[in-house]
């Protein structure tokens, strides 16, 4: 086991230098001096642009900068925002659980429909329900959800003005933020309409985001529950006389599941693709937004610092689901 | 070299009796089928679309800015699908537009396929430490969510239509190699290789001529999922304003210059979408069609 864990942690190192390097590279890799695009139209002196040229380390060899950059990363230095001169690193972790809220509800909104929708579709296959379900999960695997917000917009804030458009709450509430999730600040903040506010605000976003992976987690357990189905022991199960919803809900679903958290762990690649996606349909203050906003306003350490904080935690997560995955199945521990 | 000769006969000769086989389970998935229609269709718009479109694309009917569709109250027979805020004919950018995202599926693929099945190849017949550049080289495009990275890649390059493709044939690569690597792997070991390399076959010949063919069907399968997927992106990517650029009647770019009209103008936001979702659609029942008439294991259950 402990080999298998610091195998696993030593294909980390390499892949964790190679997207610091990637993300390094990308301010060289832009057309135009990054100095020259972060003076903007004023123009520079000669004087400011060398002391410029020096502060930011533009004027070492470029080995020397990497070594510089990597270490600064490491030390959680990842430089400053062109536009709003506040630290990247600060910037992120301030807009993080915003994103991380509507993540997590888009999550549970997925789950909380695809695990029965694929399990009923199993049970049923090739009749009525199996039909049903599938084809509509197919439409949800294929929806573009940039128009599909959009849809829902037309309908629920447009015809029915049941949900407002934009943003995370009303602006008339205010109240302090510890936590960072509005779901729990503005229940703790004891405004009446708070939390029905936050709530309203974050019904369209969840279901935009967790569209997909909710028609992947359907198409999944389907998948996975009708591999478990043809088993002997379920066979036995049935034999023995227990009744058919403890059989599919108990003895089958259990073991279906190991392949569907595995999908569930590592959608969050996707899950962070799609809020750029939802987060700037609904104005949502979360780093999807943040990222298309500072790749427009060429606010390029803001670009570097996120992807590569992004990417970081994308890795971060697929190896605590690689580590569990070899956890619960031995099988795997021995490649 | 008789040996590997006669069994390259036999494959010859076995062809249009596998095509055949694929064909009756391709047909039993009647959502295939239905599928394959609609490409069919899309295929033919994306080629002909200029000349059955009633109009230019980008010609503005000052006169007749935001007309509804003609079934609805104010709406003309001319402009079918009613007209955009600039008074084009929405029927008609629709239908030119199909030829730009047949495009982004057809070039994305064929790089990213072409590029992952060498580098596939590649990484599995290679030494180990090759192998192990490689891969990990692959891990570190597949940590970036893709959107995020085609995002960052068409600001490097420049927003447009050429820029986006490319930058989605980078983030979708990965996965033909891999699949492509991991096919290879498992034929290596495999009695028929193992004889080529023992009547003297090169590594060129054992990489393309002997493994690859029998490591084609989960790529063709990963080729319509990522034809899809491409799709999306484009779509996605014009709509943030980093992919085609108005006044290209590209799918995603119309709806992002809809937005502001959505509360208005129904129809302006709903058609591009649909466009996008019946296609998207159409070529995911493909395929899960071709999986299921290409994998073996599924074959008789």
């Amino acid at each position: 086991m402990l080999n298998y864990v610091l195998a696993r942690i030593l294909t980390f190192v390499p892949t964790f230098i190679g997207v610091t390097l990637i993300s390094f590279g990308f301010i060289r890799a832009l057309p135009g001096d990054p100095i020259v695009v972060m003076a903007g139209e004023r123009g520079l002196s000669e004087e400011r642009y060398a002391e410029l040229s020096a502060q930011y380390g533009f004027d070492q060899p470029i080995w020397v900068q990497f070594w510089d950059y990597l270490t600064g990363v490491l030390q959680g230095d990842l430089g400053q925002s062109f536009v709003t001169k506040r630290p990247v690193w600060d910037e992120f972790f301030a807009l993080f659980p915003a994103t991380l809220e509507l993540s997590i509800c888009a999550m549970i909104f997925a789950v909380l429909l695809g695990l029965p929708a694929g399990v009923i579709a199993a049970v049923n296959r090739g009749k009525f329900f199996d039909r049903a379900l599938m084809s509509t999960a197919l439409v949800g695997y294929s929806m573009p959800i940039f128009w599909w917000a959009l849809l829902l917009i037309i309908v629920f804030s447009g015809i029915l003005q049941w949900t407002p458009v934009s943003g995370r709450i009303d602006l008339i509430y205010f109240f302090p933020d510890p936590t960072g999730f509005m779901l729990i600040d503005s229940l703790a903040s004891g405004q009446s309409g708070a939390f029905l506010s936050a709530v309203r605000h974050l019904l369209l976003p969840t279901i935009v985001l967790g569209t997909i992976p909710l028609a992947v987690i359907a198409r999944q357990t389907r998948s996975a529950m009708l591999e478990v189905l043809g088993e002997d022991y379920i066979r036995t199960a049935r034999a023995k006389g227990l009744a058919p919803g403890r059989i599919n809900g108990i003895h089958a679903l259990r073991n279906a599941l190991i392949p569907v958290i595995t999908v569930i762990g590592l959608s969050v690649g996707t899950l962070l693709a799609g809020a750029i996606l939802t987060e700037t349909i609904f104005s949502w203050p979360g780093i999807g937004k943040w990222m298309v906003d500072s790749i427009f306003r060429r606010d390029y350490p803001v670009v570097q610092g996120g992807l590569l904080l992004i990417a970081v935690m994308v890795m971060l997560v697929n190896l605590t689901v690689d580590m569990l995955y070899g956890v619960i199945n031995p099988k795997i521990r021995k490649r | 070299m008789d040996e590997a000769l006669s069994a390259e006969a036999a494959m010859v000769e076995e062809r249009p009796g596998r095509l055949r086989e694929f064909w009756f389970y391709f047909r039993e998935n009647r959502g295939a089928v239905i599928g394959l229609s609609i490409f069919a269709v899309f295929a033919f718009l994306a080629l002909f679309g200029p000349w059955i479109a009633p109009h230019d694309p980008t010609a503005q009917f000052r006169s007749a800015t935001l007309q509804p569709p003609f079934w609805q109250d104010g709406g003309e027979w001319r402009f079918l699908l009613g007209t955009d805020p600039l008074g084009r004919d929405l029927l008609s950018r629709l239908i030119v537009g199909a030829r730009f995202s047949f495009f982004v599926g057809v070039v994305v693929v064929a790089i990213a396929a072409t590029g992952g099945i060498l580098m596939g190849l590649l990484a599995g017949f290679a030494p180990k430490w090759l192998d192990a550049i490689i891969m990990r080289i692959m891990d570190i495009i597949l940590a970036f969510p893709s959107l995020l990275l085609a995002l960052v890649l068409v600001a490097v390059l420049g927003p447009s239509l050429l820029n986006a493709m490319i930058a989605i044939a980078i983030v979708l690569q990965p996965h033909y190699v891999r699949l492509t690597r991991a096919s290879v792997m498992s034929e290596r070991q495999k009695d028929y290789v193992t004889s080529a390399r023992v009547v003297g076959a090169g590594y060129f010949r054992l990489m393309f001529v002997t493994v690859l063919p029998n490591c084609l069907a989960p790529i063709i399968v990963q080729g319509a999922l990522s034809f899809s997927t491409a799709i999306l992106d484009a779509a996605a990517l014009g709509f943030l304003g980093m992919g085609a650029q108005p006044p290209t009647p590209e799918w995603g770019t119309m709806l992002a210059e809809a937005r502001e009209f959505i509360l208005r103008a129904w129809w302006v936001v709903t058609f591009p979408g649909l466009a996008i979702l019946v296609t998207v659609l159409a070529i995911n029942l493909m395929g899960d069609g071709l999986r299921d008439a290409l994998d073996p294991k599924l074959k008789r259950s």
